[in-house]
C-alpha cells in the first residue's frame, strides 16, 4: 500500500482535532472549552430593553437643582423661586444684586456642562447639548452596569447584560425554573431603586388632601403617596439628597422582628444629612423610594453618622431584592421591554430531544443512501461526513459559540449539503470511468472538474449565510453560524479528505471491481 | 453516452408552467397576504402545556373574561396537550406582563405549565421586518455579483431569475398553507436563495464546459446534452438534502415546522428551476456560443502569448 499522502494526513489531523475538541461539549465535562446551549435549548429569559432617556435628563436636571440649592445655602447667597422647567432647565431668582457675581462664578466652577443665562435678577441654568447626549449615553451604560450587578448579586448563573445598537440593552438569563421566578427577576431588573430623602413642606402640609398636583408644582412641591396606606404627603420637589450618596444597604430587623433595610451614606451625604436634620428639628423628613413614601418620621435631633433605615412592612424576599437594587445603584432612567422571549426548561429539553432525533435520523438516511448507491465511494464520503460533524462541534467549542434550535437545524442541513460535494465528485468519476479512463485518471480528473462547481455552489450558500448572520437576531444567528462552519468544514473533509483517502487506497483498486469501489453495476456497460 | 433529453424544444411548455405558478404565487401574496407571526407583526405568544388534553374551550372562555384578550387566538400546538395563545397586544412593563396575566386568567382551567412566551413590541417588529427585507435584497445582490464575476453576465441574470422564481413560489406556498411568517421563515427563504443556486451552478458549470468541449454550433443542443449529463447529480444532491429536511420536518418538533416546510418547498422548486428555468432563460437572453468561443479562444491565445514571452524572458532571448 502506498504511503500516506498529505491530504490523508491533513484529514486525520482534522479528525483528531475534531474529536479532541468536541469531547468536552459531548460529555459536558467541567473542564475545557464547551459549546453553550442557547436559551431556547436550555430554557431561560431573553429580553431586549429600551430606556427612557428623557427621564435621565430630567433626573440630571433635578440633581443640578439640588446642587444649586446646596451651594447657595452653603455660601449664604439669598435666592428664591428655584424650580425645574420642562424637565430640562433650572430657574431661580437672586434677591441681592451684590450676590450676582459671586453666584455666577460659583455655578460656573461647581456645575459642569451647563450654560447660565441672565435676565435681570432671573437666571436660567441649562445643560449643553453635549452634556445632554453624555447624560443619555451615561444612562444606558449605567443601566447596563446596574442590571448586571443586580443579576450577579441575585446569584444567577452567567447572566448576559450588554448594550445593543445605540440605545438598547440585551439581557439574557439562563436557568430560570418557574414563571414566578422569572417575574421576580424582571421586577428586580425594572426596579428604579431611586432613593430620595425629601423634606415635608410643613407650611402647607395641612392642605395636602385638597391640593392639586399643579398647585403643588407652583410652590415647587410634589405630592407623593405612602406605599401602604396611600396617605398623601406634600414634599419639597428638590430632595435633600438621593441614592447616589449611598454606600451600602443591608437587610436587618427592627424591634418587632420586621425586615427593614439599613443603609449608609458616604461622607458628603452624611454631612448634608447631618446639616439638614440639625436645621429641621421638629419637622418631618420622608424616605422616598421610586416615588413612594416609605416612612416620614419627625426629626427629633441632628442625625450624624449617615445611617438611615427604611421600614415598610416588607416581606423578607422583597427586602432582600430591594437591598440588592439599592446596593447596585439606581437606574438613572427607567427601562421597558421591547422584546421578550422566555422558554421553560422542559420545552428546551423537548427541543433538544426532537432536533437530536432529526439529526440522527437524517444522518442515518444519508449514510445508508451513500453506502447503497456508491459502495466504497459512499463509505469514504461517510467517513468525511462524520469528520465534518466533529469539526463543526470542535470549532464551535473552541469559540465558545452558542448552539440554538435553528443552529441544530443548520447542522442537520449541513449533513445533507456536505455530501453534495461527494455526490458531484463521485458522479464525475463514474462518468469518466464510463468513458473508459483508468481509475487514477478518473479520480484526478473527477476532482479537478468538480472542484469549481462545488466551490461556486458553496460560496453562494455562504453569501446567504453571512447576510443572515449580519442581519439575523438571536437564535437565527445560530443557524447562520452552524451552516457557515459546516460549509467551510466540508471543503476540508468532503473535498480534501476524500481525495486523500482515494489516493491512499488507489493501489488496491482495479477496474474488475468497479461495483465494489464505485457502486457501478457491470450491466451499465463499462468499456 | 446517454441519449440527450430534448429539453429545450419543450422549454416553452416549462416556461408557461413556471410563469403560471409564479403568477399564482404573486396573486396569493398580494391578495391573501402573509400571515405575519409576532416577530414581524408584534404581539405576544404564550405556549401552554396541560397535563392531559388541553381544555381549549375553557381556555378561550377564561381568556375572553379580560376585554383586552377578546381577539386572542387559541390553537392546539403539535399535540392536543399543548396550546398556543396569540394576541396582538404586547406590554412594556417588566413587572407583571401579559404572560403573567394569562397565567392568572388560566388558573382554574386545569394543571398546566407555561413553556414559552414570546413578546415582541410593535417597534421591534417593524424593525425586524425592515431588516428582513434588507437581508433578502443584500443576499440577492451579493449572489448576483459573485455569479457575474465567476460566469458571464447572462449566466448571472439567468441564475438570479431562477432564484427569484424559487423564492416567489416558496413564498406562495407559505401563504397558501397559512404558515406563520417569523424570523425562522425568513432564514429558510435566505437559505433557499443560497441553496437553490447550488444546482443551477452545477448545470451552468457543465454548460460552460460543454461550450468548450461539445463541437456543436447551437446552444440548445449543448444545453440538452449538459443538462442530461448532470441530471443524476442534480437530483441526487437535492435528494440527500431533501431527506434531512424531511426528517427535520417530521421529527424536529413543532417550533421549527414552518422553517422546515419552507425549506422543503424551496428544495423541490430549486431543483426544478435549475433544470427547466435557468437554462432556457440563458437561451432567451441571446447567449451567443460562437462569440463566447471566440472570446475564450482569444483569452487562451493571450495567455499562451504571455507564457511564450515569459519563456523567452527566462531563457534570456528577450
Amino acid at each position: 500500500m502506498k504511503t500516506l499522502n498529505f491530504r490523508v494526513i491533513l484529514f486525520i489531523f482534522a479528525l483528531i482535532f475534531g474529536v479532541v475538541f468536541s469531547i468536552p461539549s459531548l460529555t459536558q465535562s467541567e473542564s475545557g472549552k464547551k459549546i453553550t446551549l442557547g436559551l431556547d435549548l436550555q430554557g431561560g429569559l431573553h429580553m431586549l430593553l429600551g430606556i427612557k432617556s428623557d427621564v435621565a435628563i430630567e433626573s440630571r436636571t433635578k440633581s443640578i437643582a439640588a446642587s444649586v440649592k446646596y451651594l447657595f445655602d452653603d455660601e449664604e447667597i439669598i435666592f428664591d423661586d428655584l424650580r425645574m422647567v420642562d424637565g430640562e432647565k433650572v430657574t431661580f431668582e437672586l434677591l441681592d444684586q451684590d450676590d450676582v457675581a459671586k453666584a455666577t462664578a460659583l455655578l460656573k466652577k461647581e456645575i459642569d456642562g451647563t450654560v447660565l443665562t441672565q435676565n435681570g435678577l432671573k437666571f436660567t441654568l441649562q445643560m449643553t447639548p453635549e452634556e445632554m447626549q453624555r447624560t443619555e449615553q451615561n444612562a444606558i451604560k449605567q443601566a447596563v452596569d446596574t442590571i448586571r450587578n443586580r443579576l450577579n448579586e441575585f446569584g444567577l448563573a452567567e447572566p448576559t447584560v450588554a448594550k445593543q445598537g445605540e440605545d438598547k440593552i440585551l439581557v439574557e438569563v439562563p436557568g430560570i425554573k418557574t414563571q414566578a421566578d422569572e417575574q421576580r427577576i424582571r421586577e428586580l431588573i425594572a426596579r428604579a431603586a431611586h432613593l430620595q430623602l425629601m423634606a415635608v413642606d410643613e407650611d402647607r402640609a395641612a392642605r395636602v388632601s385638597t391640593m392639586s398636583a399643579a398647585e403643588a408644582k407652583s410652590y415647587g412641591d410634589v405630592i407623593l403617596e405612602d406605599v401602604n396606606t396611600r396617605e398623601k404627603y406634600l414634599l419639597h420637589q428638590i430632595p435633600v439628597l438621593d441614592g447616589s450618596m449611598l454606600t451600602d444597604a443591608k437587610v436587618g430587623f427592627d424591634k418587632n422582628n420586621q425586615p427593614v433595610i439599613n443603609f449608609s451614606l458616604n461622607g458628603q451625604g452624611a454631612k448634608i444629612f447631618g446639616d439638614f436634620t440639625a436645621k429641621a428639628v421638629g419637622k418631618r423628613m420622608a424616605v422616598v423610594l421610586d416615588n413612594k413614601v416609605y416612612s416620614a418620621p419627625v426629626i427629633r435631633e441632628r442625625i450624624g453618622g449617615g445611617h438611615v433605615q427604611i421600614s415598610g412592612n416588607f416581606k423578607l424576599e422583597e427586602a432582600h431584592d430591594l437591598a440588592i437594587a439599592l446596593r447596585s445603584g439606581a437606574l438613572l432612567a427607567p427601562v421597558f421591554v421591547m422584546e421578550k422571549r422566555s422558554v421553560g426548561p422542559s420545552l428546551g429539553a423537548d427541543s433538544i430531544k426532537a432536533s437530536s432525533m432529526a439529526l440522527a435520523l437524517g444522518f442515518i438516511l444519508v449514510i445508508l443512501f451513500m453506502l447503497l448507491y456508491y459502495s466504497m465511494a459512499g463509505v469514504i464520503a461517510n467517513v468525511a461526513l462524520i469528520g465534518n460533524l466533529f469539526l463543526i462541534l470542535a470549532i464551535m467549542s473552541l469559540f465558545g459559540a452558542t448552539l440554538t434550535l435553528p443552529g441544530m437545524a443548520g447542522i442537520v442541513l449541513t449533513v445533507g449539503m456536505a455530501v453534495d460535494a461527494n455526490v458531484i465528485i463521485n458522479e464525475r468519476i463514474r462518468e469518466l470511468l464510463h468513458e473508459g479512463k483508468s481509475i487514477p485518471k478518473a479520480i484526478e480528473d473527477g476532482y479537478d472538474n468538480a472542484f469549481t462547481a462545488i466551490l461556486d455552489a458553496n460560496v453562494t450558500t455562504l453569501i446567504a449565510a453571512v447576510v443572515l448572520y449580519a442581519y439575523g437576531t438571536g437564535a437565527i444567528k445560530g443557524f447562520a453560524l452552524t451552516m457557515s462552519i459546516g460549509i467551510l468544514a466540508s471543503m476540508l473533509t468532503a473535498i480534501v479528505g476524500t481525495h486523500g483517502i482515494y489516493q491512499w487506497l488507489m493501489p488496491k483498486m482495479n477496474r474488475k471491481r468497479l461495483n465494489f469501489w464505485f457502486g457501478i453495476k457491470s450491466e451499465e456497460g463499462v468499456k | 453516452m446517454k441519449k440527450p433529453l430534448s429539453l429545450m424544444s419543450q422549454s416553452k411548455r416549462f416556461g408557461m408552467l413556471s410563469i403560471t405558478v409564479v403568477l399564482i404565487s404573486l396573486i396569493l401574496i398580494f391578495t391573501k397576504g402573509f400571515n405575519y407571526g409576532i416577530d414581524f407583526a408584534g404581539g405576544t405568544l404564550v405556549q401552554v402545556k396541560y397535563e392531559g388534553k388541553a381544555p381549549i374551550d375553557k381556555v378561550r372562555k377564561a381568556i375572553s373574561v379580560d376585554k383586552n384578550y377578546e381577539s386572542a387566538s387559541v390553537t392546539y400546538f403539535g399535540s392536543d396537550e399543548e396550546i398556543v395563545i396569540r394576541t396582538k397586544m404586547s406590554s412594556k412593563a417588566l413587572g407583571e406582563d401579559i404572560s403573567d396575566k394569562m397565567t392568572h386568567l388560566l388558573q382554574d382551567t386545569g394543571k398546566f405549565e407555561v413553556r414559552r412566551v414570546d413578546m415582541v413590541g410593535a417597534k421591534v417588529g417593524s424593525e425586524l421586518r425592515e431588516k428582513g427585507l434588507m437581508s433578502m435584497f443584500l443576499a440577492i445582490l451579493g449572489i448576483l455579483i459573485y455569479v457575474s464575476f465567476r460566469f458571464e453576465w447572462r449566466f448571472a441574470v439567468a441564475s438570479v431569475m431562477a432564484l427569484v422564481h424559487d423564492v416567489t413560489i416558496a413564498m406562495g406556498a407559505v401563504v397558501l398553507f397559512g404558515i406563520e411568517v417569523n424570523l425562522d421563515t425568513l432564514a429558510a427563504l435566505l437559505t433557499i436563495l443560497g441553496y437553490s443556486l447550488n444546482d443551477t451552478i452545477i448545470v451552468f458549470d457543465r454548460i460552460r464546459e460543454g461550450i468548450r468541449m461539445i463541437k456543436k454550433p447551437d446552444l440548445a443542443s449543448i444545453i440538452d446534452e449538459s443538462v442530461t449529463q448532470t441530471l443524476s447529480r442534480t437530483t441526487l444532491t437535492s435528494l440527500t438534502t431533501f431527506f434531512v429536511v424531511l426528517t427535520l420536518f417530521l421529527f424536529g418538533g413543532e417550533i421549527i415546522r414552518g422553517f422546515s416546510f419552507t425549506l422543503l418547498v424551496g428544495i423541490i422548486v430549486g431543483t426544478y428551476s435549475s433544470i427547466f428555468v435557468a437554462s432556457p432563460v440563458l437561451m432567451w437572453l441571446g447567449f451567443d456560443v460562437s462569440n463566447f468561443r471566440e472570446k475564450e479562444a482569444e483569452k487562451l491565445k493571450r495567455e499562451k502569448e504571455k507564457e511564450k514571452m515569459r519563456a523567452m524572458y527566462e531563457s534570456g532571448t528577450l
